[in-house]
């Protein structure tokens, strides 16, 4: 069996830390989150963000999305969810969905608490009382099938593909052989590499929804009369050795190991439990990939960098792993795991399991670098008006 | 690691064109042949290529398919000789090109 030590939560899912989330609806907000969460104190964490008050209708509907997933995350022990007031997203809406999943919630709006100062006040009175509630959340033992494992890369070069990559894919390989669901996403970088994973999908409806999300992204480029060159890959992949997306794309899907396709999901839409490996549907922007698979319910998350990459989230312990031994040297204070061995000769399945141990420590409290460091980067994908006609 | 390591480089597949450093290589280095891989006689790196980049196995020409993993990663925009540095400057990809839907080409 393998193991691990968390918190149980009323609705059956099982968290890996026990955050109080301070979740603001609007951009008008997220300083006041930001504020209170550093006034707070220790496991107090804010998800501020760059969303707007009135979104168009589909832009509105992945905020919110974004904003309920994130709020019923595991890891969440309790949540404030602050607003101006005036918001188009209902700030108890957001605190339904944490309720529901059977968190202590509060909600506070800046215009009824007086304003910014009295808001301020309020909120970190708020989290205390937040804080001491879910402080009473017990931990117990819970087995890795219980995982819901993001995967997740950037900054990438050519030792991703050919290290960094296939290690975590064989933990995610091993995750999914003990009962566990594995996330992978960014789907411009399946872009030449679809016809891979669409033989490995389960069924044909699967397989449809894939090529059709990959056929999307492409399409982008090209009703933008615009050349994904310049972009993807972008100048620090180019420096790396990669020169097409074609080939960022075949070592990127590497990181979603070998087993069967089992479904593919929305952006920040939940992930099921249990369920082997599912894709979301995210753009390449690596931060808001995270936050889409934390959204969705990921506890723990594992990014692979080339080139270095500091990446955290505020409510996810974030697993760094390498495959440049020059990188390692350089930023070992940012990476957890060293998977630049492969060139020494350490098998990919050894450093896969080492990955798989990392995991189960890190699901059992270990502190992972990033959160060592305090990095807690977050950001919502916006639909652009150019791209929400297909989402609407 | 998947693939076979030829001196200093990588083959990642006995298909494969390229083979991807895993050193600095200067000019003059001479990859071994190995078997498992299109390297059958001593191949001369003509151009130094760094860490993480490509050297052409063989002969590649203008408008061909370049493969790595086995898989397609691009076209040669110009003719490359074996031992060649592979990068942006000679092979290019085919996909997601809005510039060429633009010119009415085939995107």
């Amino acid at each position: 069996m393998d193991e691990f030590e968390g918190y149980r939560r009323p609705d059956g899912t099982v968290g890996v830390r026990n955050r109080v989330a301070i979740i603001p609806v609007s951009v008008t907000a997220s300083s006041l989150a930001e504020r209170i969460a550093a006034d707070a104190g220790d496991g107090v964490v804010a998800t501020p963000h760059g969303m707007g008050s009135n979104q168009p209708t589909p832009a509105r509907e992945q905020t919110r999305r974004v904003l309920r997933g994130v709020g019923r995350n595991p890891n969440v022990g309790a949540a404030l969810v602050v607003a101006l007031g005036t918001e188009a997203i209902d700030a108890d809406d957001v605190a339904d969905a944490v309720a529901d999943a059977g968190r202590p919630v509060e909600t506070l709006r800046i215009r009824e608490a007086g304003g910014t100062a009295a808001a301020i006040e309020r909120g970190v009175d708020l989290a205390a009382s937040l804080r001491a509630d879910a402080d009473g959340a017990r931990r117990e033992s819970a087995d890795a099938a219980e995982l819901i494992f993001a995967v997740e890369c950037g900054g990438s070069d050519a030792t991703s593909g050919i290290a960094a990559n296939p290690a975590v894919g064989a933990a995610g390989d091993r995750l999914v052989a003990a009962g566990g669901t594995v996330s992978f996403s960014e789907t411009p970088e399946f872009i030449g590499a679809e016809h891979i994973l669409a033989e490995r999908c389960v069924d044909d409806e699967t397989r449809e929804r894939l090529l059709d999300r990959v056929e999307a992204r492409e399409d982008m480029a090209r009703e933008m009369g615009v050349d994904l060159r310049g972009a993807q890959p972008t100048p620090g992949n180019q420096e790396g050795g990669l020169t097409t997306i074609e080939e960022k794309s075949l070592g990127a899907i590497a990181k979603g190991g070998t087993t069967p396709v089992e479904g593919m999901v929305d952006y920040a839409e939940p992930l099921p439990q249990g369920a082997g490996l599912v894709l979301m549907d995210t753009p390449g922007y690596d931060v808001e990939s995270v936050v889409g698979k934390v959204a969705g319910g990921a506890q723990v998350v594992a990014f692979t960098t080339g080139r270095g990459s500091t990446t955290g989230n505020p409510v996810a312990p974030v697993i760094k792993v390498t495959g440049n031994p020059k990188t390692w040297d350089r930023m070992a204070n940012n990476i957890d795991v060293n998977a630049s061995t492969v060139m020494e000769g350490e098998s990919l399945s050894a450093i896969g399991e080492r990955i798989f141990g990392t995991l189960l420590d890190v699901a059992d409290g270990r502190r992972t670098e990033a959160e060592r460091r305090g990095l807690t980067e977050f950001a919502i994908n916006e639909v652009q008006p150019t791209t929400g006609g297909e989402r609407a | 690691m998947k693939g076979t390591v030829v001196g200093d480089a990588l083959v990642m597949d006995a298909a494969d064109a390229v083979a991807t450093a895993l050193d600095d290589l200067s000019a003059g280095t001479t990859l071994p042949p190995t078997e498992g891989t299109p390297v059958d006689a001593p191949l001369e790196v003509r151009e130094d290529v760094p860490f993480g980049h490509k050297i052409a196995l063989r002969r590649i020409d203008a408008g061909d398919e370049i493969r790595k993993y086995g898989e397609v990663i691009g076209r040669a925009t110009v003719a490359i000789e074996a031992g060649e540095w592979v990068h942006t400057h000679n092979c290019e990809s085919t996909r997601g090109r809005g510039d060429l839907a633009a010119a009415g080409g085939d995107a």
